[in-house]
C-alpha cells in the first residue's frame, strides 16, 4: 500500500492508504472527539462528533469514515468544526435525562466529557424528550434507553465481534430505540460487551448498581480464574471489595470476556468462605486457630507416615491454584512426605 | 496448545472435535467464529452434539459417542487415499507413519459409517476439506479424551496433523483447550506422580540432582500414584491413609460419587485447604481456610503456555491465608522450613528447576510482554499486531521437541459401558456457558444462579416422546452406581439416543452416575459415555427457564 505525506494541524506527516482521516490523526497523537466509533467495529459515521475540515472539500467531512488521501490538509479544531460539535452535543442533550448524580456512567461518560470539554450551558433545542422505559428483566444488564445516544456501538459489537446478533434498532425517527427481537427480554450470552462499548449510561451493570462513583475505584489487572483461555481481568475495587470487571482491549481478549469472567466474582465476597481453621472435634469441625491446626497436621501426617510409610501419603494440587503455589505443594509432598504420590484434577 | 491466539486466525480451516468451545471456552469460541464469519474461513465440527458453533460450520459429522478414534482413522485413510497426504512432510519429520498406515488403511468410510453412524459421504468429504486447506489447526477438548482410550483419540487426531503436514506453521497445530484457568501450570509445576516440574520423569538421575541441588535434600525417585489410582487405593491394604488437597473438591468432580465417598471416608486422616466447605472439605479432618484468585500475587499458564499475572485486588476474609504461607507454615512444622518474602521470588526459585521456564520472570510478565513457554532466551519479538512476545508461541518450528514426529495408529475400541434393555440411553457429561465445574464458586454468584438455576438433563425430543416426557417435567436418571433428580429440558442439541447433563449442580451430581472407568494410560475416566434410564417421577412439570440463548 502506497504512503504519501500529509498535514494534519499544520504538521507534515507520513501516512499510509487504507486509513482513515481520524486512524492517522490518532496515530500521531492528534486528539479528535469519538462517541460511535470503536476500531475494532464497523465504521458508522452516526454521531458526527469527529468532523474535521479537509482543504478544498466544501464542507467539514467525518474523520473516523474519511479515506486519508495524498497531500490532505487536515485542520481538526477550527471554529466551524467547533460550532457543528457544539450543535451535535447539544442535540444529543436536548433528549438525554440528565441524571449524571445517579448515573453509574457519571464521571466515565463521553457524553459528560465532551459536554465538559466544550463549555456547554443551556440549550437551543429544548423539546419533548423521549419516555422509555427502563429494561432490566435479566440478572445482569440494565438498559435504560432515555439515556441512549444511539451509537449503535453495542449493536455491532454484539453482531459483529460476539456472533450473538440480541439487539438491534426498532422503529423510526424520534421512536428509534435499541430493541430485542419483538421487544422481549434480553436473551443473550450476557457477555457485557456491549455494556463496555457503551459511551454513556444507557447500558450498566446490575451488580454494580449503587456500588461505586468511578473515581472511588482502585484498578488491578489479572487474570481470569476460571477456563483455560486466561483472558485478563481489571478488577474494580472499592472499600476491599471487587465491585465490577472490565477488561483492557489490548489484551489477549481484547477486552471482551465471557459471562462468568465478567459477573462471576461475587463468590470473592461470600458470607460462605471459610475465615478460620477448623478441627474435627467428637466427629464435628470446630474452629481453632492456625497454630493448633497447623501443628497438629504436621503431627498426624508424621505419625501416617512413621506408621504406614511415605507411600501412605499423598497429595491433590490444584489447577485452580496459581503456578507458585502448586511449585510449593509438590515440593512440600516430595520433601515433607517423602513420595511421588501427587495429581491434580487434570484430568476431570 | 502446539499454537497459540496470537495466530489462530491464520488458519484457512479449523477442525473441532469433541469441544463445546463457545461454552467452555468463550473467548476461543468467539475468535473461532470471527475468523469463519469475517474472514471466511471453513470450519469442521466433529461431535455428536449440535453445539453452537455447528450453526457455522460448513460440515457437522455427529458421531455416536465414544466412536471418536474410528473416526480420525477414517479421515486419514481418505487422506492417504485420495493423494492428500504431505509426504515430503512425513519423509522429513516424521517416523512410524508405515505401521500406522496398516491401521488406518482398515478403516474404509464403510466400516466407519458402521462404527459411527457418520454417513460416509460426508466423512469423505469431511476429510477432503481438510486435507486439502492449505492451512489447518485442530481444536479438541475433554470431549475427545474422557474416554477409556482417550490418549488413543489424542494421537489419531496427530496423525490427521502430521499426515497434512499441519504442524509448525502459524494457523495450523494441534491444539487442546485446557480446562481449568492453571491446568496447564499445574502441570508445569510437576504435580504429577512421575514428572519433575518441567515435565523430568522422577526416575532420571539427571533430574533427580536439578531438584535436589536447589532443595537441599533428597527426594523420592519411584514414580507415585495418579488422583484415581489414589483414590481407588484408599481403604486397601497398604493404601492411602493420609491426604493433603489443596484446591480442589473431588466430591464433586470424581466419577462414581457414592464409591469416592466410601474412599475418601475411609482415610485416618483428611487435610482440605480450601476457600468453602466444599464437599470434600465437609469429610475433612482438618480444613484450612485459603484465597481466593482476587487475593494473591502469582502466575497462571493458560491453554496456549502463555504465563500471566495473578494480582491481589483485595484482602482474604477473616483468620484466611494466602496458600503459600500455609504450605510454608506447615513444611516448616513438618521440620523442613520454606520461605519467600514474595511470590517473585517463588518464581525465580521454581524457573530455576524448571528448564521451560528458564527465562520467566515477574520482571517481564509486569511489564505487558506475553510470554510462552518453553522460554529459554530473554529475547523479545514483536507481533504484526505490537505485542510484544517471548519464549515459543509456536512449538514444533522446524523440528518436533522429541525429534521426529512419531505415527501412532490405534484400532477403535468400544466404551466400557454400553446401553442395554436395563439402561438404554447413553449419558454423556460436560459443561454449560453459567457455571464452573462442581460450582463452589459460581452457585455463590446470585446473577449466574439466577440465570442457571438448577440441575437439567438435555433430551431428545424424539427420545422424550417415546417416554412421554414434557419439556421441563422431573426425571429421575439412573446408572448402575446411583440415580439423581433433576428436570428434563427438550432440545435438539443431543442425538436421539443420548442424554446430556452438565456436573455443575450438586443437588443433582451428575457425577454420582457416571464410571469409574480409566484411560490405562492418562487415568482419565470416561465422563462422555455410561448407560443411564430416564423414568418420570410424577413429580410434574416444572417452570421452565425463561430465556432459551443456551440451556442452563
Ligand atoms: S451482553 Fe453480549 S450477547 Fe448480550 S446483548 Fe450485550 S453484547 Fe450482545
Ligand atoms: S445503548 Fe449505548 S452503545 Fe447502544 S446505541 Fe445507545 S448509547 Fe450506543
Ligand atoms: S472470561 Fe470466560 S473465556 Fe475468558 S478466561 Fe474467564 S471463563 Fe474463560
Ligand atoms: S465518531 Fe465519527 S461519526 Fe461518530
Amino acid at each position: 500500500m502506497g504512503k504519501f505525506n500529509i498535514k494534519i494541524n499544520g504538521r507534515e506527516m507520513e501516512a499510509e492508504e487504507g486509513n482513515t482521516i481520524l486512524d492517522v490523526a490518532k496515530a500521531n497523537g492528534i486528539y479528535i472527539p469519538t462517541l460511535c466509533h470503536h476500531p475494532q467495529l464497523s465504521v458508522q459515521g452516526a454521531c458526527r462528533i469527529c468532523m474535521v475540515e479537509v482543504k478544498g472539500l466544501p464542507k467539514p467531512v467525518t474523520s473516523c469514515t474519511t479515506p486519508i488521501a495524498k497531500d490532505m490538509d487536515i485542520q481538526t479544531d477550527t471554529p466551524v468544526v467547533i460550532k457543528q460539535r457544539e450543535t451535535v452535543l447539544e442535540l444529543l442533550l436536548s433528549d438525554h435525562p440528565l441524571e449524571c448524580p445517579t448515573c453509574d456512567a457519571g464521571g466515565q461518560c463521553k457524553l459528560q466529557d465532551l459536554t465538559h470539554d466544550y463549555k456547554i450551558k443551556g440549550n437551543r433545542f429544548e423539546g419533548e424528550k423521549r419516555k422509555v422505559p427502563v429494561e432490566e428483566v435479566n440478572p445482569f444488564i440494565r438498559r435504560d434507553y432515555q439515556r441512549c445516544i444511539q451509537c449503535s456501538r453495542c449493536i455491532r459489537v454484539c453482531d459483529e465481534v460476539r456472533g450473538i446478533g440480541a439487539i438491534q434498532y426498532a422503529k423510526r425517527g424520534f421512536y428509534q430505540k435499541v430493541s430485542t427481537c419483538a421487544d422481549k427480554v434480553l436473551d443473550c450470552i450476557f457477555c457485557g460487551s456491549c455494556v463496555q462499548q457503551c459511551p454513556v449510561g444507557a447500558l450498566t451493570e446490575k451488580p454494580s448498581k449503587f456500588k461505586y462513583r468511578p473515581w472511588e475505584t482502585k484498578q488491578v489487572e489479572t487474570t481470569c480464574g476460571y477456563c483455560g483461555v486466561g483472558c485478563s481481568l481489571t478488577l474494580h475495587t472499592k472499600n476491599n471489595e471487587i465491585v465490577k470487571v472490565t477488561s483492557r482491549d489490548d489484551t489477549l481478549n481484547k477486552g471482551h470476556l465471557c459471562v462468568k469472567g465478567r459477573y462471576g466474582y461475587e463468590f470473592v465476597k461470600s458470607d460462605k468462605r471459610l475465615t478460620t481453621p477448623l478441627i474435627r472435634k467428637d466427629g464435628k469441625l470446630t474452629p481453632a486457630s492456625w497454630k493448633e491446626a497447623l501443628s497438629y497436621t504436621a503431627k498426624r501426617f508424621k505419625e501416617i507416615k512413621e506408621k504406614h510409610g511415605p507411600d501412605s501419603l499423598g497429595g491433590f494440587s490444584s489447577a485452580k491454584c496459581t503456578n507458585e503455589e502448586n511449585y510449593l505443594f509438590q515440593k512440600f509432598v516430595r520433601v515433607n512426605f517423602e513420595t511421588n504420590n501427587l495429581d491434580h484434577c487434570a484430568r476431570l | 496448545m502446539s499454537n497459540s491466539l496470537h495466530d489462530l486466525d491464520e488458519a484457512d480451516l479449523f477442525l473441532v472435535t469433541g469441544s463445546n468451545t463457545t461454552e467452555a471456552h468463550p473467548i476461543i469460541g468467539m475468535q473461532i467464529w470471527q475468523a469463519v464469519r469475517h474472514k471466511n474461513k471453513k470450519l469442521i465440527v466433529i461431535d455428536p452434539r449440535k453445539i453452537e458453533l455447528t450453526k457455522y460450520a460448513a460440515m457437522h459429522l455427529r458421531q455416536r459417542p465414544g466412536t471418536d478414534v474410528a473416526v480420525y482413522n477414517g479421515l486419514a485413510r481418505v487422506i492417504i487415499e485420495e493423494g492428500l497426504a504431505d509426504l515430503d512432510f512425513i519423509r522429513d519429520r516424521t517416523e512410524g507413519f508405515e505401521e500406522a498406515k496398516e491401521i488406518i488403511m482398515t478403516y474404509t468410510p464403510e466400516v466407519v459409517e458402521k462404527i459411527s453412524g457418520i454417513p460416509k459421504e460426508q466423512l469423505i468429504e469431511a476429510a477432503r476439506m481438510y486435507g486439502k486447506a492449505e492451512r489447518a489447526s485442530i481444536y479438541w477438548a475433554m470431549g475427545s479424551t474422557q474416554h477409556i482410550n482417550g490418549v488413543h483419540g489424542v494421537h489419531s487426531i496427530v496423525n490427521l496433523a502430521m499426515l497434512t503436514g499441519n504442524i509448525g506453521k502459524p494457523g495450523t497445530g494441534v491444539n487442546p483447550l485446557r480446562g481449568q484457568n492453571n491446568v496447564q501450570g499445574a502441570c508445569d509445576m510437576g504435580c504429577l506422580p512421575n514428572q519433575f516440574p518441567g515435565y523430568k520423569p522422577v526416575n532420571v538421575p539427571e533430574n533427580v540432582e536439578r531438584v535436589e541441588k536447589v532443595w537441599g535434600v533428597k527426594v523420592p525417585t519411584k514414580p507415585g500414584l495418579t488422583l484415581t489410582d489414589m483414590v481407588n487405593s484408599m481403604g486397601t491394604e497398604g493404601g492411602i491413609k493420609g491426604l493433603y488437597i489443596m484446591g480442589e473438591n473431588p466430591m464433586m468432580s470424581d466419577p462414581d460419587l457414592n464409591h469416592a465417598k466410601e474412599a475418601f471416608e475411609s482415610l485416618e486422616f483428611l487435610v482440605v485447604q480450601d476457600i468453602f466447605l466444599t464437599e470434600t472439605a465437609e469429610l475433612a479432618h482438618v480444613v484450612l481456610p485459603a484465597t481466593s484468585f482476587a487475593e494473591k500475587e502469582g502466575t497462571f499458564t493458560n491453554t496456549e503456555r502463555r504465563i500471566q499475572r495473578v494480582r491481589k485486588a483485595v484482602n482474604p476474609p477473616g483468620d484466611a491465608w494466602e496458600d503459600t504461607k500455609i504450605i510454608c507454615s506447615l513444611s516448616k512444622e513438618m521440620g523442613y522450613p520454606m520461605e519467600y518474602p514474595s511470590a517473585s521470588k517463588v518464581m525465580d526459585e521454581l524457573a530455576s528447576v524448571t528448564p521451560i521456564y528458564e527465562c520467566v520472570s515477574y520482571e517481564y510478565l509486569d511489564k505487558g510482554v506475553a510470554v510462552h513457554w518453553p522460554c529459554n532466551s530473554c529475547s523479545i519479538d514483536r507481533t504484526s499486531c505490537g505485542t510484544l512476545i517471548m519464549g515459543t508461541p509456536v512449538l514444533h518450528e522446524g523440528k518436533f521437541t522429541r525429534g521426529a514426529g512419531k505415527f501412532l495408529a490405534f484400532e477403535f475400541q468400544p466404551p466400557t459401558e454400553w446401553p442395554d434393555d436395563e439402561y438404554p440411553l447413553i449419558l454423556t457429561t460436560g459443561r454449560n456457558l453459567w457455571h464452573w465445574h462442581g460450582g463452589s464458586q459460581t452457585r455463590k454468584v446470585s446473577s449466574l444462579n439466577e440465570r442457571s438455576p438448577e440441575p437439567y438433563m438435555e433430551l431428545n425430543a424424539a427420545d422424550a416422546k417415546k417416554m412421554g416426557i414434557k419439556n421441563s417435567e422431573e426425571v429421575k436418571v439412573t446408572s448402575k452406581r446411583g440415580g439423581i433428580t433433576l428436570k428434563a429440558v427438550i432440545s435438539d442439541r443431543p442425538t436421539p439416543g443420548v442424554v446430556f447433563i452438565p456436573w455443575h449442580y450438586k443437588e443433582a451430581a451428575a457425577n454420582i452416575l457416571t464410571i469409574n472407568a480409566l484411560d490405562p494410560q492418562a487415568k482419565i475416566p470416561e465422563y462422555k459415555v455410561c448407560a443411564v434410564r430416564v423414568e418420570k417421577t410424577g413429580g410434574g412439570q416444572k417452570e421452565p427457564n425463561p430465556y432459551s440463548h443456551y440451556p442452563g
